[in-house]
């Protein structure tokens, strides 16, 4: 049997135990220092670095160029070089995509000057000006894409609140699961913001994913929780917050099992998009996915769980249990 | 041998779950027998390549257009583009005054039709009307288009009056004092309208006259020619519009189809007015004309004054052609009109190396995930395998038959959600499989492991699949363009994950838990008791007590401890009591 296996049984039985609840103040020390470095970083940066779909700008595909095989050095340096010949502060961005093509983004230019730099980059990469192809993109996109998000966040989020609390039975859980959720979507963006990696169409994508993600990781875990804390009422031995980390500590194994499984094939799209495509839907989706994926598995046992025993430790039913063996001892004492 | 009733249940469901897919393949089957479907998806632009249409606004000559009827314009092609099915149509503003709309695949000529005709909407009352010079002047067919009797408020009709080609007389030295005054038709305007050929309305696309001026235009067939005053009511003003049979005065619903039209407050000061000048007038001038892309599309005549702002238009409408009309008036408000710039066709090599690296993507991350479930679950890994397979093909059919049926396109996004799905279809074997073995450790029998443990993990896999399926819901509803493809395929696998897990993966256990290889819990299974840690191993047979080291006897005992009967724990209590009196 493999170790995790092994590890899984001492888990279950509490031969082996984490302590995630009792060690809370740590973990909440962490998010907080995380999602505070994430803001500032990003901050610091000056906010976050959008892509074209969102600020709009002129985009050029070079393909068929023998400069883009060579690498992104060699063909950044050329687009660089070509677009400063046809108009200054353009502001390009160099990217290859797929095996043999380069795209080249810049600021909106005018019909003349972008004709002109087709010209110059069909002259720079030695290529006719038909393999160079140019467009346009008007700002409405992104904007579209951006409200259209925020307003599938917030419907998104009213109805998984209403199905959970239903669910469980306390909205306590729910508002745990939705903290937890907020935490993984702010890390994830604070890395595209931190690393200045650049907010495209599909990285949005990839973000409202991660809602559903945090959200089924979450669940699993509560579902055990629920089932732990029903069965003990106050005439348990364990206190609330150690039934919680018990359950906790029993999913640990199907946590990392579920995670590792919806991690590989994130990554295999990540390695293979970044590999084969360079910049593009599938890195896009990928990455956010990957992280998210990650601090999501880390933010159900370290945050949610934690934050709902928080929630619930101070309810006069949830105090009493767990207390039986000191409140009962005299009682029994006077019996006998 | 009579069957227990778990493998009575478990061949059930599998011949359901079989049930489906015979089902899907034969609902693919006759998709590409009798409707020229494929037995492959058909793919997005971003995988295939596609048509794409620039669109640059039609202005009367000195009008600027601005950001904010851009912004309508684009809403409003998207909607049409998508009340064609799932296009994943992408539509840009380019350059501050062009539209760009993205279809994938080469788009039907209706479609196009539909993305071209967004126009400029207006209503304008009728000066003149003849015959367009190459209609023979008996030809009823062309004339009784819109005509209709009954007690409908507005009626359309360009019959009589237009035949005889009845001219207002022009008396072009006055100004006209409203928009129905004959002195609009100036001798130049007449003379254009004497040589107007409705054929060259093709040719030149979108006829645009400023909006306080007359228009000489055709009837959209091209039969019949008029000289229209200037605009009355804008299109904007139309709040909706819709078709259907017509209701009697009596509130009896007939079998006659009409249209109509909502106008907001505005549109109906505005149409009351008209149609209260307009109903006192006679022949053609009582007449309106519904004006899109400078075509005449309806030209009804005015049988009372509408001061509700609620007309209703009749006529030998089919229930199809009333719903041309309602739709043009509905979608047709746009502030401007629109021509097609360019029209280009965007090739697929980009695509093609797109598709392959999904694939091969989606292929390194089945192989990783199988690799993870052999080394985690052993035999069990084999299960997860069938299932990932069963689940594969299960999905293949449900996106062809969408493909073929309701024009879905899968495109890279869709194929990222396929691939992410694999991670979210294993997650709920593991939750499951994780389920049997806590119950295996608790001391069941294989067989009532997996019953109690499905039981439990139902649950679990249910409510975080309805969490999944929201998220997908929500996106695929509420976002645009490629969110709803990513979404789409995920919703679709979170299904195909709850029938897989409840049709094959239970059943495979309740059968499997009955083999001697699986039931006595063999090394290799991923189910074998003694590397579980079970106390009690079923069929009154107790683990044979081994040598433990010291660290797992202080916590064997420990758990003892919590395991203790009632009065094995009294009477530890009495011990410590005893203690403490001491």
């Amino acid at each position: 049997m493999s170790m995790l296996t092994r590890v899984g049984n001492d888990l279950y039985t509490g031969a082996r135990s984490f302590d995630f609840v009792g060690k809370r103040v740590v973990w909440y020390s962490i998010g907080a220092a995380v999602l505070i470095l994430a803001i500032a970083f990003t901050a610091l940066r000056g906010g976050f670095v959008f892509g074209i779909e969102f600020r709009g700008g002129s985009e050029f595909r070079v393909t068929g160029s023998s400069a883009a095989i060579e690498g992104t050095a060699a063909a950044t340096s050329i687009a660089v070089d070509a677009v400063d010949e046809v108009v200054t502060g353009a502001n390009p961005r160099v990217s290859i995509v797929g095996s043999d093509s380069v795209r080249v983004q810049t600021e909106q230019l005018t019909p003349g000057e972008t004709d002109e730099l087709r010209a110059a980059l069909a002259d720079a990469y030695g290529v006719t000006q038909a393999d160079v192809a140019s467009s346009f993109i008007g700002a409405t996109w992104g904007a579209d894409i951006t409200r259209q998000a925020l307003l599938a966040l917030v419907v998104f989020l009213l109805f998984a609140s209403v199905v959970m609390a239903l669910y469980f039975r306390t909205w306590k859980m729910a508002l745990a699961a939705i903290v937890a959720l907020f935490h993984d979507l702010i890390i994830t963006t604070g890395v595209y913001g931190v690393l200045g990696l650049e907010i495209t169409p599909a990285a949005v994508i990839g973000f409202l994913t991660i809602l559903g993600y945090s959200l089924y990781d979450t669940v699993v875990v509560f579902d055990k929780v629920r089932e732990n804390t029903s069965e003990d009422g106050v005439e348990s031995r364990r206190t609330f917050a150690q039934s919680v980390n018990l359950a906790v500590n029993q999913t640990l194994v199907r946590s990392i099992n579920t995670s590792v499984v919806a991690v590989l094939p994130t990554a295999a799209i990540l390695f293979i998009g970044s590999l084969l495509l360079g910049a593009g839907t599938l890195r896009d989706i990928a990455l956010a996915l990957f992280i998210g994926t990650l601090v999501g598995t880390y933010s159900s046992i370290f945050l949610a769980a934690p934050l709902y025993v928080h929630l619930r430790e101070n309810e006069p039913e949830v105090k009493k249990q767990g207390s039986r063996h000191k409140a009962a001892r005299p009682e029994s004492g006077a019996v006998r | 041998m009579a069957r227990s009733t778990p493998e009575r249940n478990a061949i059930r469901s599998l011949v359901w779950l079989l049930v489906i897919i015979v089902g899907l393949i034969a609902a693919n089957g006759a998709s590409v027998l009798f409707n020229n479907g494929q037995w492959t998806p058909k793919l997005a632009l971003d995988l295939e390549g596609g048509t794409q249409i620039i669109l640059a606004p039609q202005l009367a000559s000195g009008d600027q257009v601005d950001q904010e009827q851009l912004e309508q314009a684009v809403a409003i092609i998207r909607q049409r583009v998508d009340a064609g099915g799932v296009s994943e149509a992408e539509i840009n503003t380019q350059g501050g005054e062009n539209i760009v709309v993205a279809i994938p695949g080469v788009p039907d000529p209706a479609t196009i039709e539909r993305i071209q005709s967004s126009a400029k909407l207006e209503f304008r009352p009728v000066l003149l009307a003849d015959l367009a010079s190459n209609q023979i002047l008996d030809d009823p067919e062309a004339t009784d288009e819109d005509s209709a009797d009954g007690d409908a408020t507005d009626e359309a009709a360009t019959d009589d009056e237009a035949a005889e080609g009845e001219t207002a007389e022009p008396t072009p030295s006055a100004s006209p004092t409203d928009a129905s005054d004959p002195a609009w038709i100036t001798e130049e305007l007449q003379r254009e309208f004497d040589t107007f050929e409705c054929s060259s309305l093709d040719v030149v696309g979108a006829n645009v006259a400023p909006v306080d001026e007359p228009l000489v235009t055709c009837e959209a067939e091209g039969s019949i020619k008029y000289i229209l005053g200037p605009v009355e009511v804008e299109g904007e003003a139309i709040a909706n519009a819709r078709s259907g049979l017509i209701a009697s005065s009596r509130g009896v619903t007939t079998n006659e189809f009409g249209v109509f039209i909502d106008f907001n407050d505005e549109g109906t000061a505005q149409f009351r007015e008209v149609t209260e000048r307009l109903v006192g007038l006679t022949g053609i001038r009582n007449q309106f004309a519904i004006v899109l892309d400078g075509r005449v599309i309806s030209a009804p005549r005015t049988i009372s004054a509408i001061t509700d702002g609620s007309p209703q238009i009749s006529g030998n409408f089919t229930q199809e052609s009333a719903q041309v009309l309602a739709d043009q008036l509905k979608f047709g408000a746009l502030p401007l009109g629109f021509e097609v710039q360019s029209s280009e066709n965007i090739t697929a090599t980009l695509g093609l190396s797109q598709l392959q690296s999904g694939i091969i993507a989606g292929l390194i991350g089945i192989a990783l995930v199988i690799g993870y479930a052999l080394i985690q679950y052993r035999a069990l890994g084999g299960v997860i395998i069938a299932s990932l397979v069963i689940a594969g093909i299960v999905t293949y059919l449900i996106i062809t038959f969408l493909s073929n049926q309701q024009g879905y396109r899968l495109s890279l996004a869709g194929v990222a959600g396929l691939i992410i799905s694999i991670g979210v279809i294993a997650d709920s074997f593991i939750v499951y499989f994780e389920r049997i073995r806590d119950e295996l450790r608790d001391g069941r029998r294989l067989d009532g492991a997996v019953e109690a443990g499905w039981k439990r993990a139902f649950r679990t896999i249910l409510i975080s699949d309805v969490i999944n399926f929201i998220a997908a819901a929500v996106l695929f509803v509420l976002a645009v363009g490629n969110v709803r493809g990513f979404a789409f395929t995920l919703g679709i696998t979170t299904i195909v994950d709850l029938v897989i897990v409840a049709l094959f993966t239970h059943p495979m256990m309740q059968l499997l838990g009955r083999t001697r290889f699986f039931g006595d819990g063999h090394p290799l299974s991923g189910l074998d008791p003694k590397a579980l840690g079970a106390v009690y191993r079923g069929r009154a047979q107790f683990r044979q007590p081994q040598s433990v080291p010291a660290v797992k006897r202080a916590s064997s005992s420990r758990e003892a401890q919590r395991r203790q009967t009632i009065a094995e724990r009294k009477a530890a209590e009495a011990r410590g009591e005893g203690e403490d009196a001491r």
